[in-house]
């Protein structure tokens, strides 16, 4: 505990006596109109530290990363550099200071090559011919491998995240902002870019690391800054904290553990898929190679793998999007429907949630009773005779609120209004309320917080109970070890046969994701290979 | 043989206001802004630049007068679309309106006036070459302006950093604010060169090509050079074989009526439109991935602060 008292004063800290903290914030504030973004908060950062800022969504993380970087004017209060109070008019500011930031959206450019989008992110002060160079040799030095040519689109989430990092190393920061940067990460991958971090510590620069992985926060950073409400809760080692301890200074309050109900009944057969193959719509989209599975009612299938391997071309054939010629390779509820389009699928009793949740689970600019419409049309009573049912569609968004817990600041808004997390919990809501027999869905929890992912996954879990099949694709295995029965893997297009949660461990699951497969007599017909 | 020299320099003639003026469009698209009032930036640019040759008896200064023209509409533009988040597609709608009418109202008494047009090019020998002679050394001094001036831009977009930068702002203005570019600023200099081309294209017309100035005389160009930027994939290499391919369409056209073709003049009119449809499923066709278009075009940008 003496530890623990060291670390909420760090000014009196033997270990930083005498010194300056690198970066100090002393009451920042941000108001956009009547709220308070950010409301007095001080950060102390120092030299070989990795701070973590932790936060439930809205708790004011980005716009205090924001102000650090010069993207936005605090209102009040002050930041010190190195003991100094700066006013950093904008990014190229802080970069020149020494400030990089690593964003959670790239800010990269998709049809502008690697190096381009590099060298947009540097002050342009040496000729493109040598920042190639440079560049080639940052990326080799950390073990970043980047193909300077290519555009950008034709890159994995992965090596989208590495040009935003070797952009910012190339700036030589002494102090680097990486905003949620395991998010979209494979357990794979985040354990590389740890060993970078662990690099840069070592190299005595200081990193502010926000994340809502707990577990990630706890093995990798030294100091742990919690916010809430535009608040600082606390500053702690995260170290001597527990993943439900830091969760409840976020939330402030406990935190519902996911249960799933005791004795589950598995039933008949409600999703299965026999022997799907179906060729990439785009240039660079992947094939499904023969992929078969059965889902049962009160079952949850989960399906593990690094993004780009055939996930989203699985959830456009078993949604709808694209129509298989076959009409037996997809059946539901007993019924042929590779040839069925989405609305039928629909009246069949399946739903879907897509991963993206502006642009393709909800239209952004329309509102939610409007949203609802969209995927309830078909088979939920809003429409009589043609005509829309307007009050039944504000009632699904009631009961959505009611159920789920959707945040909002009017009954009716617009769905780009709100919060990720919320319109996560209203689109899982919508389809969850419309009782499906089959819900496919994908990414349930990304860039969620941990309030909103609970609540997400307990629904989904609740639904298995009912009765229901469940298939889920997620890059979390930590959300699938909690919430699924058996897990598959996808790689190149290809499905692993399934293996029971209990013997999925990480490693196995690793192995599946990276192309190997598993000794014959755990997985003897696994066609990952 | 002369009539095939004549019909080169008709086309070079036809074609150079549509090259000009789709050069500034193209900058201007690759910044990410849809300006649609090309044609009415044009049509205030003839008017002013008829205006000032026949005030000063200078093609020069007319034609500065119709590069300032065009800049101050493409203000007005920049104004609304920018400045106030307006609708591009309404807003460019709302300028070509505005110019049709304030050109007439500029021009009105300028109605039946003559200059002399721009002086061509001419060097004993080389001009009187037969054939390509007063192709090559024998044009008005805005032929050879519009092609330094798409040679000019390919080389800023594709080998300067500004170029780099004003791409980067059409590719995605979120990501261009993010790493601290003043993306309205570079979109409002974007749309103010392709109101200064529109307006040199416009004046071209009474200072070049007829030597008087008639109300409406752009008679649709300025939509052309915006089909024109589409047909090139915003890429300045195309765009100067799409303008002289269009330009060679018109003139075509003309001389298709007087040999007697039976094809209707309505329909050789519309063919320039007809090749960009065209080119655009091709284009969609062969994509391969990754956006031909500027990805953010005609997409409101409002920074937060």
């Amino acid at each position: 505990m003496q530890v623990h008292q060291r670390m909420l004063d760090p000014t009196t800290n033997g270990l930083h006596s005498g010194e300056t903290p690198l970066l100090r914030t002393i009451g920042l504030t941000k108001r956009y109109g009547d709220f308070l973004a950010n409301d007095s908060i001080d950060i102390d950062i120092w030299p070989k530290e990795i701070h973590a800022l932790l936060g439930e969504n809205g708790a004011g993380k980005s716009t205090l990363v924001k102000a650090i970087y010069g993207l936005i004017q605090p209102s009040a209060g002050e930041i010190l550099w190195k003991g100094q109070p700066v006013a950093l008019s904008g990014p190229s500011e802080a970069r020149s200071r020494g400030i990089g930031m690593v964003f959670q959206h790239f800010s990269l450019f998709d049809n502008l090559t690697v190096a381009e989008n590099v060298a947009l992110g540097l002050d342009g002060r040496e000729s493109f011919k040598d920042m190639s160079a440079r560049l080639e040799q940052v990326s080799k030095t950390y073990g970043l491998p980047l193909d300077p040519k290519r555009e950008v689109w034709q890159l994995s989430v992965g090596e989208r995240q590495r040009i935003e990092i070797v952009r910012a190393l190339m700036q030589d920061p002494q102090f680097l902002i990486l905003d949620e940067p395991t998010a979209v990460l494979t357990p794979q991958e985040a354990d590389q870019l740890f060993i970078v971090l662990e690099r840069l510590k070592a190299e005595g620069r200081a990193i502010l690391y926000i994340s809502h992985k707990l577990e990630e926060v706890k093995r990798l950073c030294d100091t742990a800054t919690i916010l809430r409400g535009g608040k600082k809760v606390e500053t702690c080692n995260p170290r001597l904290e527990t993943a439900a301890s830091l969760a409840r200074m976020m939330v402030g309050g406990e935190i519902k553990e996911v249960k799933a109900a005791a004795g589950r009944q598995t039933t008949v057969p409600r999703l299965v898929v026999n022997d799907l193959s179906l060729a990439p719509s785009e240039a660079h989209g992947v094939r499904l190679e023969h992929i078969s599975f059965e889902l049962k009612g009160g079952e949850i299938l989960g399906i593990a793998g690094v993004a780009g391997n055939g996930q989203d071309e699985l959830f456009a054939a078993l949604s709808g999007e694209r129509l298989s010629k076959d009409p037996g390779t997809i059946v539901i509820e007993g019924l042929a429907a590779g040839h069925l389009s989405i609305t039928q699928r629909r009246k069949l009793g399946a739903a879907f949630v897509p991963e993206e949740r502006l642009g393709h689970g909800t239209a952004p600019r329309m509102k939610l009773s409007e949203n609802a419409l969209l995927t309830g049309h078909a088979a939920s009573g809003m429409v009589h005779h043609g005509f829309i049912d307007t009050a039944a569609t504000l009632k699904t968004v009631d009961r959505a609120t009611e159920t789920f817990d959707v945040r909002k600041a009017k009954r009716d808004p617009e769905a780009a209004s709100l919060s990720g997390g919320n319109l996560q919990k209203f689109i899982v809501g919508r389809e969850i309320l419309r009782n499906p027999a089959v819900l496919v869905v994908s990414q349930p929890t990304w860039g969620v917080d941990a309030g909103a992912a609970a609540v997400i996954r307990q629904a989904l879990l609740d639904l298995a109970t009912a009765g229901a099949a469940v298939l889920v694709t997620s890059q979390d295995l930590d959300e699938l070890a909690e919430i699924a029965d058996r897990i598959a893997v996808m790689f190149h297009g290809h499905l692993s046969a399934p293996l029971a949660t209990k013997e999925a461990t990480r490693e196995k699951l690793g192995l599946l994701m990276g192309g190997s497969s598993l000794e014959p007599k755990e997985a003897a017909h696994a066609v990952g290979a | 043989m002369e009539l095939v020299e004549a019909i080169i320099l008709a086309v070079l003639a036809a074609s150079t206001p549509l090259l000009i003026a789709a050069t500034g469009e193209l900058v201007t698209e690759r910044s990410g802004v849809l300006n649609l009032g090309v044609e009415g930036m044009m049509i205030v640019g003839a008017a002013c630049g008829f205006a000032g040759a026949w005030l000063t008896g200078s093609i020069f200064i007319g034609a500065l007068f119709g590069i300032v023209a065009g800049t101050l509409m493409s203000l007005i533009f920049a104004l609304m679309a920018l400045g106030l988040a307006v609708n591009q597609v309404a807003t460019g709608l709302a300028l070509t309106i505005l110019g049709v009418g304030l050109s007439g109202l500029i021009g009105a008494r300028f109605v039946g006036e003559r200059i002399t047009p721009a002086a061509h090019l001419y060097i004993p020998g080389l001009t009187d070459v037969p054939l390509i002679g007063r192709v090559l050394f024998g044009e008005d001094a805005f032929v050879y302006f519009s092609l330094a001036l798409i040679v000019a831009v390919w080389w800023f977009l594709y080998r300067t950093r500004p170029g780099l930068i004003l791409r980067a702002c059409g590719d995605s203005h979120v990501s261009a604010h993010a790493l601290g570019y003043p993306v309205l600023r570079i979109r409002t200099f974007a749309v103010m060169f392709g109101g200064a081309c529109a307006g040199l294209a416009g004046a071209y017309l009474p200072l070049a090509y007829t030597p008087f100035f008639i109300p409406g005389m752009t008679a649709g160009r300025g939509w052309i050079a915006l089909a024109l930027v589409v047909f090139s994939s915003w890429r300045p290499g195309r765009l100067v074989i799409g303008a002289y391919l269009f330009g060679a369409v018109t003139i075509l056209q003309l001389h298709a009526q007087g040999w007697g073709v039976g094809i209707p003049s309505q329909f050789m009119s519309a063919l320039p439109y007809l090749a960009t449809v065209i080119v655009l499923v091709l284009l969609s066709r062969a994509r391969t991935g990754g956006s031909t278009a500027p990805a953010a075009l005609g997409t409101v940008f409002v920074p937060d602060r």
